[in-house]
């Protein structure tokens, strides 16, 4: 799985962070910050939550 | 539940963001049954808290708005009826009948069909607009040249982003809003005197304690509105943002409880295999121990999900019980808050300064924290008040209601 965010779409609801806090952050503004943009297996099913929550639809993931 | 019918069809009426998020979590969680998303508009699923910022702007793209990419909409398998509303329901029969005469049945229902625009009686004359819709904010955008003027009734958070979009193309914007500041039963004074200056600053022509009683017209358009005080105000556009209505009509005769929003218990449910999500919900939420219906973009999704969720596997149906957020974006600065703030007993700046433009307000609601609401915080900030709330924390003074 990759994950990327668009980041100008982002409007720092931190929705991303709750749901899935081992693969996104926030910076000072509030903006996403993904940690990591392959992550392991077992985080697989909190991030697509993470990216079906975010009300900027900001998050995209793709297969590899 | 024992009994329960297998579920071929699934009918979600609705197709923006409470809708779309339904439909995504019934197939991310293994329903490969027939999947029928019903909704008014012609288009694909977009997002609306764009249309009031960036589309009334124009530096974004109508297009941008869209929720999803043609192709994830294509990878759900749905039979798509856009472009036509849903227009009854019959829970006995379990049928839904479109506008366009055709019936389908379903064995599972999401209603998922959001609010409409208040409106007053002189709404329908050329120059007087609502916001809610993706051509409501083309038509609006269109007007919005430098030097028109644009009166706004209602300073609430539609009103006011639009008067801060309409000021960035150098419009001459007057809000109009009876209460004494902004959004006053909402926020809270400190957060309202702020919000007070912010558009002052901004050039914004603030009448606050005044109402908007009737529209001057000349040649059939609307040319000002008249205050209750006598005053006219001279207006090229007038928009009208006094708050929204459930769009229930279509289930006035389905016997589903309609009380400003489909009444649902803590699991979403209206009755049996029907759900509701969104901002024509009405649910009992545990966490608050009162019924609630919000309308927030956050919310929305999420209870699109639960919704989903409990309608899939209603022996294990858990209750909704989420800390409602929000956002506002005015005048560049960004609003945030977390829980419920309106009918408050108490509100207590408890972080920063509204006079440096960075603060925390928390909120007190009987004995406990119920809501904080920030601007220019770090987020980190912001989600330990989320926490606090969502603990169900009392209020002693609120600066110790914090768990560090
Ligand atoms: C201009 C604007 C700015 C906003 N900004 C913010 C913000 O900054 N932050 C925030 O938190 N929230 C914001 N919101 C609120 C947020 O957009 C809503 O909470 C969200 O759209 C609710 O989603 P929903 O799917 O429940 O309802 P809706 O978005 O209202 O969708 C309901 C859909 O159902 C369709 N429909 C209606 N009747 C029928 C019928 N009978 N049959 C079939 N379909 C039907 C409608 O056409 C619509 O497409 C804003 C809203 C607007 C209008
Ligand atoms: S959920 Fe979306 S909008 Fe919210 S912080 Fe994450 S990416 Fe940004």
């Amino acid at each position: 799985m990759r994950v990327e965010a668009d980041q100008p779409k982002c409007v720092a609801s931190g929705q991303c962070v709750l749901a899935a806090p081992d693969v996104f952050d926030q910076d000072d503004d509030g903006i996403v910050v993904v940690l990591d943009d392959h992550p392991e297996e077992s985080t697989h099913d909190d991030v697509r939550e993470a990216a079906a929550i975010c009300p900027a639809a900001a998050i995209r993931l793709a297969d590899k | 539940m024992t009994d329960r019918r297998p579920l071929r069809r699934i009918v979600i009426a609705g197709a923006s963001a409470a809708g779309l998020s339904a439909a995504e979590t019934l197939r991310r969680e293994g329903f490969e049954g027939a999947l029928t998303l019903i909704g008014r508009e012609p288009h694909l699923p977009y997002d609306r808290p764009p249309l009031s910022k960036q589309v009334l702007t124009g530096t974004w793209p109508a297009e941008r708005t869209a929720l999803r990419r043609p192709e994830d909409i294509d990878a759900l398998d749905l039979e798509l009826r856009l472009g036509t509303a849903a227009a009854a329901l019959s829970p006995a029969a379990r049928t839904v009948t479109l506008a366009d005469g055709t019936e389908t049945g379903y064995d599972a229902l999401i209603v998922a069909t959001g609010v409409r625009p208040r409106r007053l009686p002189w709404c329908g004359t050329p120059g007087v607009h609502v916001l809610r819709d993706l051509p409501d904010a083309l038509a609006l955008r269109q007007r919005l040249t430098a030097g028109r003027r644009l009166v706004v009734v209602g300073a609430g958070f539609l009103g006011s982003e639009v008067a801060a979009a309409a000021r960035t193309l150098d419009v001459a914007v007057t809000l109009v809003e009876p209460a004494p500041t902004p959004l006053a039963h909402l926020v809270g004074p400190d957060a309202g005197a702020f919000l007070t200056r912010l558009h002052r600053d901004n050039g914004v022509d603030l009448r606050l304690g005044t109402e908007v009683t009737g529209i001057v017209t000349a040649g059939g358009r609307a040319t000002g509105v008249r205050l209750a005080d006598g005053t006219l105000l001279p207006a090229d556009d007038v928009l009208v943002a006094i708050g929204s209505e459930p769009n229930t009509a279509w289930l006035r005769d389905s016997g589903l409880r309609l009380f400003d929003g489909v009444l649902c218990d803590e699991y979403s449910a209206a009755a049996p295999d029907v759900y509701a999500a969104g901002d024509v919900a009405r649910w009992h939420n545990p966490l608050f121990g009162t019924d609630m219906r919000v309308e927030h973009r956050t919310n929305a999704a999420e209870q699109g999900m639960a919704a989903a969720r409990n309608l899939l596997h209603p022996e294990r149906a858990a209750p909704f019980a989420p800390v409602p957020y929000f956002w506002s974006d005015q005048h560049g600065t960004r609003i945030q808050a977390y829980g419920c703030l309106r009918g408050h007993d108490e509100a207590q700046v408890v972080e920063g300064d509204p006079a440096d433009g960075r603060f925390l307000v928390a909120y007190r609601t009987g004995p406990a924290l119920t809501g904080a609401l920030a601007v220019g915080m770090p987020p980190k900030a912001l989600r330990r008040w989320r926490a606090a709330i969502a603990a169900r924390t009392q209020w002693r003074s609120p600066a110790d209601s914090l768990v560090a």
